[in-house]
């Protein structure tokens, strides 16, 4: 069965180019379907969206360093705060983390690409149109200012006439269908892609939190969906949902936020704790310890996320009975979010630690999400949710939850899966100098803030008059924010740097167990020539040399080969312990993504201004674009 | 950071493992998810019926009349029932019978326009718009939702029946019947919870 012989580098590379690469230039560019492509396009644009959110973030805090200050105005500070939470939730967290497993999850399972190639690379449109619908609303001057959660009655047409909300809600509405879109990529991909052997027991922690992280998308985003949708409804055609004298509920738009936006806040920390959980036992030299009860807390968080939304809405006058049942359960997700902790420490604490900017950056996750897990525990206690709601404190909290427990696993990410990328290494000097700048400028800009909350300053106020004490720690909170985006700037100048002139990466570059590092760094476009096979949970480190899959003679095994990179396909598996089934053909480039999501965007455009035959354009073109799917659906 | 391992990665070529029985199609597992996140939406909706109708004193909301029940009974019976020649056309083309997929295709694809046609229909008769008050809005709302999956699930219908009789579907090589199949039967089954709650739990009481 198995020959001793070490594998040449690749039989015929430039045919197996051919095969696989996009066309070239602007055409290529459009009818890309390949993972990694869409994945790095994901990561750019996110990390541009991060860039422009935390300067409008910036520009808040030179407003606040000083009472009664006039850099902006109050409309322009309404405006600042709703759209940088916007863009740090809809269009940085979220899809920056999608476009990592974009790019890692197909190579950590050992296949060629996504389930549905496709559906991946029209997700990302979808993405990127609804970011540029949301930022085009600066260029008419309207900008969304109602709150990143957009409470209504402020957001009825009433309140809010001009077209600023609309672009949040249709906005809000239309990523959805991407984050949709890219989880049940993600499930499918996972359940039916795996290498052979890769039971879910050998499962890499990192997809085990992708999997939590779409599971929870697909229940979650539907009712954000709702909200957004049905406030848009309210809005342009004059529905009643959350109109009162008319029967309708504004509490109902809470909750259908909430019940979204509570799950939200554990669809961004899952993965992110998914890639700490990859980063930490690399840099320990050690597998993770406790694998089993990491995975079942991922789980465990997913399911408990669905019954705490009510934390959110403690102040708005419920039942004691519901408010107890809400609070408890908010309590009980410290145990899954301990048990992971524990197990981070107990990994570091066996093994021999490397203090490599990635496991810096992992290190200071776990101090920033200490904080923001202790001061979780204090908001989910009634009595002191109602004194700290709506103050500063919720500020710090959420920021220190959703920039320091998810930013800094992202930038650890960074610094560890760029060189598989690029191909190239970060510098490791500056990388360390932005770690600790930002880690400094982030407690500085963020802790004062719990202090302000007490101190009872309420959150979204664009100015405060002297003499309130205020004044000492906003100036420092406004230092540290500058010090933060000092070194977030550092990374990515190093990014930019090493893209042309790092030192080259090697395969493996940290001695990791995954699969990822098993193929070249940038990898080739079909990832494997043949395809590995799995009898580890960490094969780099227990199977030496890695065994890879000849091409066997029937339909089954047929892919895992050299064959199946040549013919362009990749295998199928299936069972708890992925056993081939069958072979995917992995379809050629098309510009049919592309244009199906340019006709959703032109039918949302039509909606905004209210034009019936931009929407009846658009709508034909999305449905032309849906009709055109289903013919070109291979039928293997 | 210098590199610890090998530049390269170290490979050996071994037989793959044996297989099992071929399971469902990837696109069959893609509409399964896809039908999980649809069916919350719906879920959401259906909620949201019931919570604004907790919170009203009065349910429909006084002078509203309505939608009569018995001719959308029939059309729900249209609809279930249309799922039976679905039934029948994937279970034709999967034993290779060509007649039995265009003919069940036909036949469920003029059910469902009935259905909607009705829907339509009805649309036209009632006594309120979907502005007037917070019962009409998720009236409308829901039922219109419904009647767009059905909609797309007619167009999505007509590719298929094109692809049908254009010869493109066989005995193993019909995915996208297999997964419209799929489709189909959940924009029916919703309809269940649909009507049970906007008609039959306001008439009969």
């Amino acid at each position: 069965m198995a020959t001793t012989e070490v594998r040449p580098a690749a039989e015929e590379p430039e045919h197996l180019e051919e095969i696989w690469e996009d066309d070239p230039g602007i055409p290529g560019f459009f009818s890309t379907i390949d993972h990694k492509r869409i994945g790095k396009r994901y990561i750019y644009t996110c990390f541009i969206f991060f860039a422009v959110g935390g300067v409008m973030a910036l520009v808040m805090r030179m407003q606040l360093a000083g009472s009664d200050n006039t850099v902006l105005s109050p409309g322009a500070y309404n405006e600042l705060f709703t759209v940088h939470g916007t863009t740090m939730i809809f269009l940085f967290n979220t899809p920056v983390l999608a476009g990592f497993g974009n790019y890692l999850l197909p190579m950590m399972i050992g296949t060629r690409d996504m389930a549905f190639p496709r559906l991946n690379a029209f997700s990302y449109w979808i993405f990127l149109f609804a970011g540029v619908f949301f930022y085009s609303s600066f260029l008419v001057g309207s900008a969304p200012d109602g709150g990143w959660f957009a409470y209504t009655p402020l957001t009825d047409k009433v309140y809010s006439p001009g077209l600023n909300l609309d672009f949040w809600g249709l906005g809000v509405a239309f990523v959805g269908i991407s984050t949709t879109v890219g989880a049940v990529n993600f499930i499918v991909t996972t359940f039916k892609l795996r290498a052979p052997g890769m039971s879910l027991n050998r499962l890499p922690m990192y997809v085990w939190s992708m999997l939590v992280f779409s599971f929870m998308v697909i229940f979650a985003v539907p009712s954000v969906t709702l909200a957004a949708g049905l406030l848009e409804l309210d809005r342009l055609f004059g529905t009643a949902f959350f109109v009162p004298k008319a029967g309708g509920s504004t509490l109902l738009y809470q909750h259908l936020f909430w019940f979204w936006g509570h799950p939200e806040v554990y669809i961004l920390f899952v993965p992110a704790a998914g890639m700490i959980s990859m980063i930490i036992p690399v840099f320990s030299r050690r597998p993770l310890a406790g694998y089993l009860w990491v995975a079942a807390s991922l789980v465990a968080i997913g399911f408990i996320s669905f019954g705490v939304w009510v934390h959110h809405m403690f102040a708005t006058g419920m039942p004691a009975l519901a408010l107890s049942f809400f609070a408890a359960v908010s309590l009980l997700i410290a145990i899954p979010s301990g048990v992971q902790f524990f197990a981070w420490i107990a990994t570091m604490w066996h093994g021999a630690v490397r203090f490599t900017t990635a496991m810096l950056f992992a290190l200071g996750f776990l101090l920033v999400f200490l904080l923001g897990g202790i001061t979780g525990v204090m908001v989910a206690v009634l009595p002191f949710d109602w004194q700290a709601t709506d103050s500063y404190f919720i500020v710090a909290h959420l920021h220190y939850v959703l920039n320091g427990a998810v930013v800094f696993p992202i930038f650890a990410a960074l610094y560890f899966w760029l060189p598989k990328i690029t191909g190239r290494m970060l510098n490791e000097r500056l990388g360390r100098v932005s770690f600790w700048t930002m880690f400094l400028g982030f407690n500085l800009a963020f802790f004062p803030m719990h202090i302000l909350g007490f101190l009872g300053m309420p959150r979204r106020v664009y100015t405060y008059s002297s003499g309130l004490g205020w004044e000492a720690l906003n100036l420092v909170v406004t230092l540290g924010s500058f010090a933060f985006g000092l070194g977030v700037l550092l990374t990515l100048i190093n990014a930019v740097v090493s893209h042309f002139r790092g030192a080259r990466a090697p395969d493996n570059p940290w001695g990791a167990d995954t699969l990822e590092w098993a193929t070249s760094s940038p990898p080739p476009d079909f990832n494997f020539e043949a395809v590995p096979v799995v009898a580890s949970r960490h094969p780099l480190w227990d199977q030496q040399p890695l065994p890879v899959a000849d091409s066997g003679i029937d339909d089954a095994t047929r892919a895992f080969g050299p064959a199946g990179a040549h013919e362009h396909t990749t295998p199928i598996t299936g069972g708890l312990r992925a056993a081939p089934e069958t072979t995917m053909r992995i379809p050629e480039p098309t510009i049919l993504p592309v244009v199906f999501a340019a006709g959703l965007a032109v039918f949302v455009v039509g909606l905004l201004v209210q034009a019936l035959v931009v929407g009846v354009a658009g709508l034909a073109l999305g449905l032309l674009g849906l009709a055109w799917w289903v013919w070109r659906i291979g039928e293997h | 950071m210098t590199a610890t391992s090998p530049p390269t990665v170290q490979t050996v070529i071994v037989a793959p493992p044996p297989a099992r029985s071929r399971g469902r199609s990837v696109g069959w597992w893609g509409m399964v998810v896809v039908i999980a996140t649809e069916g919350t939406i719906f879920l959401g909706l259906l909620s949201t019926y019931f919570f604004l109708r907790a919170s009203s004193p009065r349910w429909p909301p006084a002078g509203v009349e309505l939608p009569e029940l018995q001719l959308i009974s029939v059309f729900t019976v249209v609809l279930l029932a249309s799922s039976i020649p679905i039934f029948w056309a994937e279970a034709g083309i999967a034993a290779g019978r060509q007649g039995t997929l265009r003919a069940g295709l036909l036949l469920s694809f003029v059910m469902g326009a009935a259905f909607l046609g009705h829907q339509i229909y009805e649309y036209t008769q009632l006594s309120f718009r979907w502005t007037d008050n917070a019962y009409s809005s998720i009236f409308w709302t829901t039922t219109g939702l419904h009647g767009l999956h059905v909609l797309g699930g007619l167009l999505i219908s007509l590719v298929i029946q094109v692809k049908a009789w254009s010869g493109k579907l066989s005995a193993e090589r019909h995915v996208s019947m297999e997964v419209f199949s799929l489709y189909w039967h959940f924009v029916d089954a919703v309809w269940i919870f649909v009507f049970a709650s906007l008609y039959l739990s306001v008439h009969l009481r």
